[in-house]
């Protein structure tokens, strides 16, 4: 008896021991700046490769144009020539832009899909400007025109091989049958309300359609996914397997009880909730909110957290003080988050690579992106 | 947002390539006015997917200068200042980088990177470096004094190769680029006068060597088609023949096959003299292509052995034809189609004749030209991660400073991980002048060996001054005639014999003024050195080395410099190819675990402590010793 648990102990230890090794190996990796593609690298390649093109002998077939080889180029090499096909082929959708869908949209256009739509009726003001570099600030150029048309014209220059198109209308005047034109889509700057009306008819379209929300404030970010039943590849060590993820709708993840959430949850995710709860029951837009309604927020933090058991320490006074003083974007947090959010648009279109389930959260003042699952399935876990 | 810290910094951003362009964007939009930009490249198509701020257009203008404009569309109203030239020019010395608050690198290769941290702790400014590969990348702060700098880490030599392994047994397919591009397109295209291992080898068992020259060598009345035919028999059937009856090295090996162009082509070879009029498609220069004139296009198709063969052939008829005048002067060049089609079909009828998997033109152009995958995306996180990092610096918010990781599969649930920054090494030769310890045989080695092997590829010095306590032995850089010829004598004199003699005990300063860095080497004679495993005949510690990845048995080539004499341990890599820094996680690479720590092992990293910023309730500390990070709970 002794024996085997000392057994299965060393067996622990072991296994234990090659997780950090592996993990070390990462960090090791990581830390070091490799300069040159080495064998193993370079056979690590190989292997990439080997299986890309088994892959696309069972793909549709359709080559990649010299054109787009050229272009492409370093990309393919990340993720390979039949992702990049699917790339080209997805349509995206985008409602509301300032800094952060800014970059999200630069990202995406330059990775190569097929089509993006724009959705953004705002005029120009002073804020929307200032974080985002697809609009020159020449009244002579923004006068007259909305925040989708500027940044249409803008993009379009990116990459002539992706179509940008503008839209027109509020979030919620859209129905099942126009979500359902698109792969992948992503709303910002709007309440939880409107966030969970277009979830759902996303989830009600005939095909999966891949929904995401993104939010910027002070220094800090979230992203929401939403991949529904999600089927992709990854590679472990040597071989290919298969993974399967079930996501919940936005609605279900935000009522999974604050209680039954693991002790680290991200203080972001808490925070975002009161603020968002504020801004419904004010009726205000999105981003709406301003140091004049600190003291009435944080009565309202108070609140949700006696109703769902929660102690208030997990939920910082001074994290929604910032949060609500300075709702413009922060610039090099728009650039981080709209590059995770693109990355992970990259990953659901082509099916490769561990996607995020389901919240993101980054934080400049302490630097740490952090993955949060918030699922009914991940309870008590 | 845009305090006045950011508004009245001065910042320097070296590099305009993939990193650069979002760090230009995302500098400018957090209000940063007064920003000079570094960039030596000019604009390449392959550089259009993630280097957003450049158009089709812009093909072969600068980056510095076209990032400048595309970034004062949007924010006219601040002042950039680009240079189109080399970070390592005279021009950007230390008083140049003075000027600055911070410096922001975006760099591609070690080389600069190197430079720029040497003139930042030369000028007292701190540093930002940064590096992506594919969904990898890091952001670490190098400030004089605070933290480390950026040579306190070893870094990776890049790979080597044994030649034996390239000459007479590969077992993969890089090994059989390796030998294509830098054996084979070296001995028929490129310096003649330059040793090459392919005739070396080739001919173990002839004495002559004399004859298997000739045989290279391209006389001018000599049929184009049958001198590549007799290229094509010579290299995979005669070679592999003669390395075949050499029977004790296949006792554990696969043997491989000879293969001659008759067998392959058969009927073909005759069709090929009949397309030699028909090259009117083909254009001058970089654009010629056995692909084109073959009619083959994609470049993600694997060739069978037949249509390698041809496009060898084809592409060596076209060198001889279309390319007559490069001839002689070529180096592999990853955007020379030509060149790269060559290699491919090479390596390729040499893995043929090994057993080894066939590779599709880009798949080899990618081993060939070490090309670093990049992607947007990435560079974006980066760069705003670098921003943030250099408020920091401004604020002199030294608590805060961190070095963070972009992880692709995250560890626990961390994606972006902040680390606190080391503390300096203090046996580090560049930020902490420690001396170092050079083990030589000084009545052997010249002064010249101890100049270029150690002083400019191990201590990474461009224009090094070496003394002998109050002499000056040498010299580099702009000096007087006459001083020129004692240094040159000076050069080919062993160290012994030298006017102020340098035996065991010595103590060489050598000095860089451009670097502003000095170090001191002390010398211990010794008399042997093992050829295998010291093959520079001199061995330098007292720093952590770099990692060794060669796998030294004898002389070894690596993937991306020239053959000589010496193995190449560090490789200039200052091409076009940006975003450059660190590599794939699930790349294995060997490590010295706890068990060995022969190699790299320096005790002295055990004082430093790395932890990992978590949750007050769990934190992880990580060990800061090179050897591997443990990972520790504390409680």
């Amino acid at each position: 008896m002794e024996k085997r648990k000392e057994k299965e102990r060393k067996k622990q230890e072991r296994e234990g021991g090659r997780e950090r090794k592996i993990k070390s190996d990462l960090v090791q990796a990581v830390y070091n700046r490799i300069y040159e593609i080495d064998e193993s690298n370079g056979s690590q390649l190989l292997f990439k490769m080997d299986h890309r093109l088994r892959l696309e002998m069972n793909g549709d077939g359709e080559e990649l144009t010299a054109q787009e080889t050229a272009l492409y180029d370093r990309q393919i090499r990340v993720w390979g020539a039949d992702a990049q096909r699917r790339l080209s082929k997805a349509h995206v959708l985008v409602y509301g832009i300032k800094g952060t869908i800014a970059e999200f949209c630069k990202n995406i256009v330059l990775a190569g899909v097929g089509s993006l739509t724009l959705i953004d009726d705002r005029p120009i003001t002073e804020e929307l400007l200032s974080s985002n570099f697809l609009i020159p600030p020449d009244e002579n150029i923004y006068n007259g025109k909305t925040i989708a048309q500027l940044c249409c014209d803008s993009l379009k220059d990116f990459n002539p091989m992706v179509r940008v198109f503008v839209e027109k209308g509020d979030l919620s005047s859209f129905d099942v049958e126009f979500f359902g034109k698109f792969d992948v889509v992503v709303v910002s700057c709007c309440s939880r309300s409107a966030k969970k009306l277009a979830n759902e008819k996303c989830r009600k379209a005939s095909k999966r359609v891949a929904f995401y929300t993104v939010d910027c404030r002070d220094s800090c970010g979230e992203v929401f996914v939403d991949l529904q039943d999600y089927k992709y590849q990854k590679k472990k060590m040597e071989e290919t397997i298969e993974c399967h993820l079930k996501y919940p709708c936005f609605e279900d993840a935000l009522s999974v009880p604050w209680r039954a959430l693991h002790r680290r949850m991200s203080k972001l995710y808490f925070a975002m909730r009161v603020i968002e709860k504020f801004e419904e029951v004010e009726g205000r837009s999105a981003g709406d909110v301003s140091d004049a309604d600190l003291s009435n927020v944080l009565k309202l933090k108070k609140e949700l957290c006696t109703a769902q058991s929660l102690n208030e320490s997990h939920v910082p006074d001074t994290l929604l003080e910032r949060l609500v003083a300075d709702t413009t974007e922060f610039p090099p947090v728009s650039a981080v988050i709209g590059g995770i959010l693109g990355q992970e648009v990259i990953k659901a279109i082509s099916g490769k690579g561990d996607p995020i389930k389901n919240f993101f959260y980054f934080d400049a003042s302490d630097g740490k992106g952090i993955i949060e699952d918030i699922s009914d399935s991940n309870i008590g876990n | 947002m845009a305090s006045s810290i950011i508004k009245d910094a001065k910042v320097l951003m070296v590099g305009a390539g993939g990193i650069g362009c979002e760090l230009l964007k995302t500098l400018a939009l957090s209000g940063f006015s007064e920003i000079h930009i570094i960039d030596m490249d000019t604009i390449e198509v392959s550089n259009l997917n993630r280097q957003f701020l450049f158009r089709q257009s812009h093909v072969g203008q600068s980056k510095a200068k076209v990032a400048r404009d595309a970034v004062l569309k949007f924010r006219p109203k601040i002042n950039i200042t680009s240079y189109h030239a080399n970070v390592k020019d005279p021009d950007f010395n230390v008083d140049f980088f003075k000027q600055f608050n911070v410096v922001l690198n975006g760099l591609d290769n070690l080389d600069a990177r190197r430079h720029v941290n040497r003139l930042c702790l030369a000028a007292d400014v701190p540093l930002v470096e940064s590096g992506t590969t594919g969904f990898l990348g890091q952001v670490t702060v190098h400030v004089k004094g605070r933290t480390e700098c950026y040579e306190c880490q070893p870094k990776p030599a890049p790979k080597t190769y044994p030649v034996c392994t390239i000459t007479s047994t590969p077992s993969k397919f890089v090994h059989c680029i390796v030998w294509a591009k830098e054996l084979l397109f070296s001995k028929l295209f490129g310096d003649k006068n330059q040793d090459n291992d392919l005739n070396v080898r080739s001919s173990d068992a002839a004495s002559s060597s004399k004859n298997i020259e000739d045989i290279f060598e391209h006389s001018k009345d000599e049929d184009i088609g049958q001198y590549g035919k007799k290229i094509f028999d010579h290299v995979f059937g005669y070679n592999i023949e003669l390395a075949l009856s050499n029977e004790e090295t296949w006792k554990n090996r696969n043997r491989p096959k000879p293969i001659y162009s008759k067998d392959v082509l058969s009927d073909e070879l005759d069709k090929q003299n009949g397309d030699l009029d028909n090259d009117n498609a083909c254009g001058d220069g970089f654009s010629v292509s056995a692909m084109s004139s073959l009619g083959m296009k994609n470049p993600q198709d694997i060739w069978s052995l037949k249509e390698n063969s041809r496009v060898f052939l084809e592409a060596l008829r076209l060198f001889f034809t279309k390319r007559e005048k490069d001839i002689g002067n070529l180096s592999f060049d990853k955007d020379d189609q030509l060149a790269v089609e060559f290699v491919t079909a090479a390596a390729n009828i040499r893995a043929a004749s090994f057993g080894i998997p066939l590779h599709s033109l880009f798949e080899a152009k990618g081993i060939a030209g070490n090309i670093v995958h990049a992607v947007a995306t990435t560079n974006a996180v980066i760069a705003g991660l670098i921003v943030i990092e250099a408020i920091k610096v401004l604020k002199n918010d030294i608590k805060s400073y961190r070095m963070t990781y972009c992880l692709e599969h995250p560890a626990r649930n961390t994606l972006l991980m902040p680390v606190e920054p080391f503390e300096p090494n203090k046996s580090c030769y560049v930020c902490s002048e420690s001396p170092v310890l050079l083990e030589i045989n000084t009545n052997r080695s010249k002064l010249k060996d101890v100049v270029e092997k150690i002083i400019k590829a191990k201590l990474g010095m461009s224009l090094p001054l070496v003394m002998n306590a109050s002499n000056l032995l040498y010299e580099a850089g702009d000096i007087e005639d006459d001083m020129v010829a004692i240094y040159n004598a000076n050069l080919e004199k062993v160290l012994a014999e030298l006017p102020s003699p340098v035996t065991g005990g010595t103590m060489l300063t050598v000095e860089d003024f451009q670097q502003e860095l000095k170090c001191n080497i002390n010398i211990k004679h010794r008399e042997e050195f093992d050829e295998e495993k010291e093959p520079d005949g001199m061995v330098l510690s007292g720093w952590t080395q770099p990692v060794a990845a060669a796998e030294n048995e004898d002389k070894s080539v690596s993937n991306g410099a020239n053959t000589s004499d010496a193995p190449i341990t560090e490789v200039e890599k200052s091409e076009n190819d940006d975003d450059v820094g660190i590599i794939s996680p699930v790349k294995k690479r060997k490590l010295p675990d706890d068990s060995d720590k022969s190699n790299t092992a320096d005790d002295e990293r055990h004082h430093k402590k790395l932890q990992v910023i978590d949750d007050e309730d769990d934190l992880v500390m990580l060990d800061g010793n090179l050897d591997g990070f443990k990972k520790r709970r504390v409680s």
